[in-house]
């Protein structure tokens, strides 16, 4: 196919992916552009030219391995989602733009963890770049059937990465704010990576069956080429080592490829998408990698193996002259070149213009001019960075292209880049990680992974046969680069990462915990990491001191920003926090504010530069956060101790007083108590005296008069010795010292009883006592006890009713498990007032002082006491108005 | 012959008082409760009452109030005979304008004697 052909269908092509992008641009805010399948697809940037080539390349040389990279982000898929979704919070907030930015930010918006983050991605992803120009190139020649030319004018790849270039520019550009979403780029590669993913398809499809008669057909014929074993199983222990380090590096370049960071973070619209790209996106893969081991064993088959299995896609169509075939895998081919070095470009000149080229000299220049000149500077420099950094991977490419596959440079790049692993993620969760720890880290790791794998690959491009990689330096065995410390049983880039990772967390881990970061550093790190309250993240959530004046920082903020710009955004802030727009000092949350406005255009790092210049900020000695931070944390918890302790003291009080209320009550009835049993001892006492003292001196007293004399002492003695039992009793009821005698007993029988006891009595006074349908039922109780209060009751009824036409009636009624017991009498009844007294010891009616009881004054007292015993009620019924009635209930099942 | 009410609902102290006083040549009136001491008292005016004042109905301090918001009995000298030993009691009963307060249990020669005194004075 003549080089013109597919130059023209390149350029159409991209025309094409051009003319999507712009449609999207305008309909950034339609359904079609915003939602979370573009949002998942996007990040199928993932699958560069090296999933589309060279893991078939791998498949065919190494067998199953080529999985790993696949493997590792579908592992990481869980972790994934809640890092992102911490992650995606924090940089919308903050206006983060690019990996570097959301380091830095987490260091305390520090200047050189931004520019360092920068320089490993530069030096990870430009040889990346120049991998993914080499795919394009080989493919073009294979597909042109030309010889490869050697100047870079007639070298159409050059054309090619110009074209990129440009296409970058234009898309990637358009505003100054960096972190503004670029909804017409992340569409195309959208667009992009369904059609890779159409064109890999359809060329397993052919492979498999086109060429074949299904997977068995491959399988069958290629078991039977030599070697086979290898390529289907783990061959040895190392091998599985290998494929386990190879996850992890995969797990951890999901998240810190620039790109990666790019798609998922900078262009996320929305957390919601990360729902559907949690399962898409493996989907993705899954499908991506499904053809992949029967493409390579097609390869293996049909073609000969003098030829690289990189481009056995390319190769296996145009050897059976299906040349239309090729051109559509290259084109698949191209869109995950175009798709990867767009967006790693975009992501790199960000972090070159935000991290590296404004904080470090341009922040002074943009200080002074005015902001339609300070936009277009900005977005010149991002222009240049493109240009340079795909110039810049053309000619890595040209220089290091003899040696090094598409799947190891990839790799390489994987492991220059996993050197912000430790940084990033113990970042993320620990606090105390400090910006000096992660910068001593990443430069220890780096420096390992440069002397384990850049440095042996040098001198063996540069000087032949340099005995550095095998024998180590200066034969230093010890040192040898791909078996440092005498470990030799890795492959060099498992190697390599073992032990840059291995280093660079020791670093991370022994610095941060020797020293603290400063102040801001900690209040940034508290910020990421606890940012389990994201709504939280305000202004002031910073501690800040210095002086600074509104109109400097406005000024400073339209430089960047333009007028309109800032006056809305300062008009939202004086909403949002109620501040009078007249207002001459800034303070801390607007100083925070307005940086948070810059970082979006010029990067964390530069922002906090660009508004420390305009502000006299007084920095925190360490001592002096630290007792502002001790100072909070104990003025919080000292008070709430004291209002726990308040709490308490209040409660504690108020039950004191409940009690001594109780108390007094109890010690009042008391005395109560014992007035009256004294007064009740003493009016018998006085009688028997008065009795004696008179018959001590009647010499003369007739006989009669003399034995009632008598008698009346033999009474008041009878009365008294009732009263002092009586008085036993109730305390010994009251007390619950009382040990009931309980059995079962038949209710009918105890009734009679105590009906028999009064009868004498009854009958003489003229007395007539009715005992109604008692039910013949038995329950457990003390008979003596109950009897004593059916006899109260009767006696007390007794002497209440009058002579001859008193009348008392005793019926019982039995529902469910309840028998109630009724005692009436047609005698004066109980006054209302009284109802509720009458089985206090000692009632007396009206004035409790001064009126005389009626009987012991204890009998109702008593059997109150007995029937709660029993888990009964003695009440009186209010509603009886003909004399008095008692209802004695008891709970059959309880007893 | 000097003329004494007992009122007190205690009918063996009465019994007893009765007795004892009857002998030493007192004439004796007999009432339950302040009730009918007051009724008795419209008839005949005693120069003596020994005053109960725990009783049923009308009690001895609100008895005692009546007596001597009626000049008609301002003679009658008045005993408190009471289970109510406090001090308190005391105190009250005598500011009540009794002119002597006696606690049960008593002594019955202690009473006359005091009785006689009074009613001779």
């Amino acid at each position: 196919m003549p080089n013109y052909v597919i130059l023209l269908v390149i350029i159409g092509y991209l025309s094409l992916l051009f003319a999507v992008g712009i449609w999207a641009n305008k309909k950034s805010k339609s359904r079609w552009v915003h939602n979370p399948w573009v949002y998942a697809l996007s990040l199928a940037v993932y699958c560069s030219a090296w999933t589309y080539y060279g893991s078939v390349g791998i498949a065919a040389s190494d067998g199953i391995s080529f999985l790993t990279t696949y493997l590792g982000p579908v592992i990481a898929l869980p972790l994934w989602l809640v890092v992102m979704k911490r992650i995606i919070i924090i940089s919308k907030q903050y206006q983060v733009s690019s990996l570097a930015d959301f380091m830095s930010l987490r260091y305390g918006n520090n200047r050189s963890i931004g520019a360092v983050v920068t320089i490993i991605c530069v030096i990870a992803v430009l040889p990346y770049i120049a991998l993914q120009l080499k795919a394009v190139s080989e493919t073009f020649d294979i597909l042109s059937e030309g010889s490869k030319s050697n100047t870079v004018i007639t070298d159409s790849t050059f054309y090619i990465a110009l074209l990129l270039a440009v296409f970058v520019a234009l898309f990637g550009t358009q505003t100054t704010d960096a972190s503004r979403r670029r909804s017409g780029l992340i569409f195309t590669v959208a667009v992009e990576s369904v059609l890779k993913l159409l064109f890999f398809l359809i060329i397993g499809i052919y492979a498999t069956f086109y060429l074949f008669d299904g997977t068995t057909d491959i399988y069958r014929q290629v078991s039977a080429l030599d070697g086979f074993e290898n390529l289907a199983t783990f061959s040895n222990i190392e091998a599985s080592i290998n494929w386990y380090f190879m996850i992890a590096l995969s797990f951890f370049a999901i998240f810190l490829l620039p790109r990666q960071f790019q798609v998922s973070v900078v262009e996320n619209t929305s957390t919601s998408h990360l729902k559907k790209a949690s399962w898409l996106f493996p989907l993705y893969l899954l499908l991506f990698n499904v053809f992949v081991i029967f493409i390579a064993w097609a390869g293996k088959i049909v073609l000969s193996s003098d030829i690289n299995p990189d481009y056995y896609t390319l190769y296996l169509p145009l050897s059976q002259g299906h040349k239309l075939l090729g051109l559509m895998v290259f084109l698949g081919g191209l869109s995950s070149v175009i798709s990867m070095v767009v967006v790693s470009t975009l992501a790199l000149s960000t972090m070159i213009s935000n991290n590296l080229v404004i904080p470090y000299g341009f922040i002074k220049l943009l200080n002074k001019t005015n902001p339609e000149d300070n936009a277009l500077r900005i977005r010149n420099i991002r222009r240049i960075s493109i240009f340079l950094l795909i110039i810049g991977a053309y000619f890595f490419y040209i220089n290091f292209n003899i040696e090094l596959s598409l799947f190891s440079i990839g790799l390489i790049a994987f492991v220059i880049i996993a050197q912000l692993a430790p940084a990033f993620f113990i970042g993320l969760f620990w606090n105390r990680g400090s910006a000096m720890a992660a910068k001593a880290g990443i430069l220890i790791g780096s420096i390992i992974t440069f002397y384990t794998l850049a440095l042996p690959f040098i001198t063996e491009v540069f000087i032949e046969d340099s005995p550095f990689a095998t024998l180590g330096p200066y034969g230093i065995e010890f040192l040898k680069p791909y078996a440092l410390f005498g470990l030799d049983f890795m492959p060099p880039v498992t190697h390599a990462f073992f032990w840059s990772m291995v280093f660079n967390c020791m670093f991370y881990l022994v610095f941060s915990v020797i020293r603290k970061g400063n102040y801001r550093e900690r209040n940034y790190a508290e910020l990421v990491v606890n940012a389990s309250s994201y709504g939280d993240l305000e202004e002031n959530a910073f501690v800040w001191r210095g002086e600074a004046y509104v109109s400097e920082i406005k000024k400073a903020l339209v430089r960047f920003l333009g007028e309109k710009r800032t006056t809305r955004a300062l008009d939202l802030f004086y909403r949002k926090y109620q501040i009078d727009p007249s207002i001459e000092k800034a303070d801390a949350r607007l100083v925070n504010f307005s940086e948070k406005l810059l970082t979006g255009t010029i990067g964390a790092a530069s922002a906090q530069l660009m508004i420390s210049s305009v502000v006299k900020e007084q920095p925190f000695t360490l001592p002096e956060v630290l007792k502002i931070l001790e100072e909070n944390k104990e003025t919080i918890s000292a008070n709430k101790q004291l209002q726990q302790q308040s709490h308490d003291l209040k409660r504690l009080s108020n039950s004191l007083k409940t009690a001594n209320e109780a108390l007094l009550e109890k010690d009042r009835q008391k005395d109560e108590f014992l007035d009256t049993v004294a007064h009740e001892l003493k009016t018998p006492t006085a009688s028997i005296r008065a009795a004696s003292e008179i018959l001590a001196d009647a010499d003369d007293m007739p006989a009669a008069l003399k034995q009632k004399f008598l008698n009346n002492i033999v009474n008041d003695a009878d009365r008294l010795s009732v009263l002092i039992t009586n008085i036993l009793d109730l305390e010994k009821l009251s007390s619950g010292r009382d040990v009931m005698n309980k059995k079962s007993h038949n209710l009918k029988h105890t009734v009679d009883k105590a009906v028999d006891g009064i009868y004498q009595l009854a009958t003489k006074k003229g007395v007539n006592i009715e005992v109604g349908a008692v039910e013949n039922v038995n329950f457990i109780y003390d008979e003596d006890r109950i009897l004593q209060v059916f006899t109260n009751l009767l006696s007390n009824s007794l002497k209440f009713v009058p002579s001859h036409t008193g009348r008392i009636k005793i019926q019982a009624k039995k529902q469910h498990n309840k028998i109630s017991l009724s005692f009436e009498d047609n005698g004066k009844g109980i006054p209302q007032e009284d109802m509720q007294f009458i089985f206090e010891k000692f009632y007396q009616s009206n004035n409790q002082n001064i009126k005389k009881p009626q009987g012991s004054g204890m009998g109702l007292a008593i059997s109150k006491h007995i029937i709660e015993n029993h888990q009964g009620t003695i009440a009186v019924d209010p509603a009886y108005k003909r004399g008095a009635r008692f209802v004695i209930t008891f709970n059959t099942n309880e007893l | 012959m000097k003329k004494l009410l007992i009122v007190d609902d205690e009918p063996n102290i009465v019994m007893s008082l009765e007795y004892a006083f009857q002998k030493q040549g007192f004439h004796v009136f007999i009432a339950r409760d302040g009730g009918e001491a007051l009724q008795l008292m419209e008839r005949e005016i005693p120069d003596l009452i020994i005053l109960d004042i725990m009783m049923p109905e009308v009690d001895g301090y609100q008895t005692i109030k009546i007596i001597k918001e009626n000049p008609a009995f301002a003679k009658a000298k008045i005993i408190f005979l009471s289970a109510k030993s406090k001090a308190s009691d005391i105190e009250k009963g005598l500011s009540l304008g009794a002119d002597l307060y006696f606690t049960k249990p008593f002594s019955v020669k202690k009473l006359i004697t005091a009785a006689e005194n009074l009613v001779l004075s």
